[in-house]
């Protein structure tokens, strides 16, 4: 029972210990707010993954229509779309960093 | 040491309540340092919850019957491997086998993406907190495992069904796959809840997703084999509300994992996805409520039950502020593009979806109606097997066609003349197969002739996809065909690990199919000496012996068993009458043809004093290839977790440009 009891103890400190770590760490931050994403970074971040999605759907057509799964018909009609999609895709994204929109690069 | 366990709970309790209060304080008025303490709260809570279930274990192991659940769960006579998988045997082990997962899972899901995902992970924080507060509350005040009384000499034993290897894995690997689905719930929460709604909860939680599908399914075909070969009623499925309450939350999560690609691919089906996410752990709560409220007996039972109305209470908590979240960020869940045509991959997926989300709430619908009839009508009316066989045709025999569609579609949009040219084998071969089987007289089943020909279909589309695959990378320069196939499947591995999972679900349809619709059983009285057949089987009783082991008596009969003219050897099956617990289990015996996967199945039903036998004995064919399944369906399931070193690199160039932490 009391061995029990100072096992249980021992635990209770720790844990206190460990979730007050941040505090124990920092006790007076120079900033204590959330390193938040802003809108630039959200809007950067929306512009890197509609570039991903574009350049894997190009990606993914060229080897289907490689494979025969996409027919000749289907690729012509569906390639130039895509290709205009990457294209709008790295444009905005170009304009975003020309305009100067920052980016922290904070770690 | 049930004080321990219990302020540890105790503990776990404290801190889960603190990562949600604090966790979500912070997020709302932005306190880093805050935020932070609430994560190692959740990380600690594990730490805690670990502590508690350690002290579990070592009072099973040493039959510390001081304990009621120890007392309850086991006896001395029990082999220590059944022992300990009496861990999860009882409610309130199994409580704290699911918050240990939840807290390691939450623990891990955290500390790995709060680098990269830092702003959704201090919303994440605080709902993984509020499922884990809930089950510790559970643990503390309604049903704690470290309840004790004055030591009896033995315990009451484990019932003898769960006496199996199968229960060693079986119900660990569903909790896994249950707890796993609050692991995509948390992360689609709390990016509605910060409003980051950009793609990276889907990525940080496709594994977690996988993992947790995964491990439902192997659970359930694990679960599957145990009914088979230790309950002994002759069948693998019985369509039992505690086997559905597994197979429901899978069916949601099979078309969350569908449907998620469309998001990431198109944009599209935003709304549905987060949809699919709550049903899904809204059906892992119902499931894990199903088995401990005891509703599945009687609703009376579950209004006697000790937890059942805490969970009722918790499962509408949960799927109301849910839907009330998704209405909330509705404006922000408009896809900016639209369903270009009706033949198109997306367009397959979303009628993939629509099947089984209809197939998984037939059998809600199923599950719910003879608990709503008792509680209005005084009277429980079971929907029995029919109801559940017609709708696994009607939407079960479609899904596995589209199995075969989608692949050969293409996104956005295909044109008839492009699929009349991609479906022409597929359909050659699939009609041909269903001519051969109907001159082999598979007629007598219509649906299970529709499977094997569907199946042709969809097998055919895997084979090509995989051939043209790797002649392609051969073609791009691989150096060997091995090569080119390998680099096909590292390339891509969720597209033809998806293939491979595909295939494991063919050989499952081809197997029930065979098993239940083509079978065949026979009944007999037999004395010694006599015989019975059964197809072109003949088996002779030949003799009747008891033995006893450590926990039971074993009484088993000898069967010579010749097939034609041909011996294939002797075949044993009997009951097993467990001293302890006061119970008799049946001991079927089993007979594997590994060459064409059917069983000659033998229930010994009853064994009169005069040495006579009364055997029930069925033929099924094709039914290994259930199990081949599920090794099948592993494989594909590794090939598509394993992580993916070019995504991760595209990820990572990803979150550096945008000035996130480059670690994930």
């Amino acid at each position: 029972m009391t061995l029990a009891l100072v096992f249980a103890a021992t635990l209770a400190v720790a844990c206190v210990v460990v979730v007050a770590l941040p505090f124990i760490r920092e006790p007076e931050p120079e900033s204590d707010s959330l390193d938040d994403l802003d809108e630039d970074e959200i809007r950067r971040l929306e512009l890197l993954e509609t570039r991903d999605r574009a350049l894997g759907a190009l990606k993914e057509l060229e080897f289907d229509h490689r494979t025969g799964t996409v027919s000749d018909d289907d690729y012509r009609a569906q390639v130039g779309v895509l290709r205009r999609d990457v294209a709008s895709a790295l444009q905005a994204l170009e304009r975003d960093v020309e305009e100067g929109r920052p980016v922290d690069g904070r770690n | 040491m049930p004080e321990l366990g219990r302020a540890a709970l105790l503990v776990t309790l404290g801190l889960s309540t603190y990562a949600l209060v604090a966790g979500a304080y912070a997020a709302h008025v932005g306190r880093r340092r805050l935020a932070r303490s609430a994560q190692n709260a959740l990380v600690a809570a594990f730490a805690s919850t670990a502590v508690a279930a350690a002290v579990l274990v070592a009072a099973l192991l040493r039959n510390d019957f001081s304990f009621e659940y120890v007392a309850r769960t086991t006896s001395r006579a029990l082999p220590t491997a059944y022992t300990l998988s009496a861990f999860w045997g009882g409610q309130e082990g199994s409580l704290l086998l699911w918050l240990l997962i939840l807290t390691g899972f939450g623990a891990a899901a955290v500390t790995v993406n709060r680098a990269w995902a830092r702003d959704l992970i201090v919303w994440v924080v605080p709902v993984f907190a509020a499922v884990a507060t809930f089950f510790a509350f559970l643990l503390v005040a309604v049903a704690s495992p470290f309840t004790t009384q004055a030591a009896p000499a033995d315990g009451a034993g484990m019932t003898p069904s769960l006496q199996n290897p199968y229960m060693l894995a079986h119900p660990p690997l569903l909790y896994l796959g249950y707890v796993g689905l609050t692991v995509p719930f948390a992360f689609a929460m709390g990016a509605l809840l910060s409003g980051k709604l950009d793609e990276r909860w889907l990525i940080a939680t496709r594994r977690w997703t996988l993992f947790a599908w995964a491990a439902l399914g192997v659970g359930q075909l694990l679960g599957s084999h145990w009914a088979y070969v230790e309950v002994g009623w002759g069948g693998y499925y019985a369509w039992d509300p505690v086997e559905n309450a597994a197979l429901m939350p899978w069916l949601a999560a099979t078309a969350f994992l569908h449907s998620v690609m469309i998001q990431e691919k198109r944009g599209m089906l935003k709304v549905w996805n987060v949809l699919l996410v709550i049903l899904a752990f809204s059906l892992a709560l119902f499931g894990t409520f199903l088995t401990r409220s005891g509703v599945v007996n009687s609703i009376h039972s579950f209004t006697q039950s000790s937890i059942g109305p805490w969970f009722l209470g918790f499962i509408a908590v949960s799927v109301a502020v849910s839907l009330a979240i998704v209405f909330w960020r509705l404006p922000r869940l408009r896809s900016p593009t639209k369903l270009e045509s009706a033949v198109s991959r997306e367009a397959a997926f979303l009628y993939n979806n629509l099947l089984l989300l209809a197939l998984c709430l037939a059998i809600l619908w199923g599950v719910v109606y003879p608990m709503l009839s008792e509680a209005v009508r005084g009277e429980a009316v079971v929907l029995g097997r029919s109801y559940y066989d017609f709708f696994l045709r009607a939407f079960g025999l479609p899904l596995l066609l589209l199995m075969g569609i989608g692949p050969l579609v293409a996104w956005r949009r295909a044109s008839l003349r492009s699929l009349a040219t991609t479906f022409r084998w597929p359909t050659v071969v699939a009609l041909a197969t269903g001519a051969v089987l109907l001159v082999l007289g598979a007629g007598s089943s219509t649906p299970g002739l529709v499977a094997y020909t569907f199946s042709a279909f969809v097998l055919t589309t895997i084979v090509m996809e995989f051939a043209r695959g790797t002649r392609a990378r051969k073609a791009l320069g691989a150096p060997s065909w091995l090569g080119a196939f390998t680099s096909l499947i590292t390339r891509n591995r969720r597209r033809y690990g998806g293939y491979v999972v595909h295939a494991a679900v063919v050989l499952f349809a081809i197997g029930v199919a065979g098993s239940s619709a083509f079978d065949s059983v026979a009944e007999a009285k037999l004395a010694q000496g006599e015989s019975m057949r059964i197809g072109d089987y003949t088996l002779l009783y030949r003799s009747l012996d008891e033995r006893e082991t450590s926990n039971a008596t074993q009484i088993r009969a000898t069967l010579d068993v010749r097939r034609g003219n041909r011996d294939l050897g002797t075949l044993e099956a009997g009951k097993n009458a467990y001293t302890i617990e006061q119970q008799v289990s049946n001991e079927v015996g089993i007979r594997s043809d590994k060459l064409t996967g059917e069983d000659l199945f033998v229930i010994a039903e009853q064994i009169d004093p005069d040495g006579s036998v009364y055997f029930r004995v069925f033929v099924k064919p094709l039914v290994n290839l259930i199990w081949l399944a599920g090794l099948v369906f592993l494989l594909g399931s590794v090939i598509t977790l394993w992580p993916d070193r070019r995504e991760q690199r595209r990820l990572v160039a990803r979150a550096t440009t945008v000035g996130l932490p480059a670690t994930r």
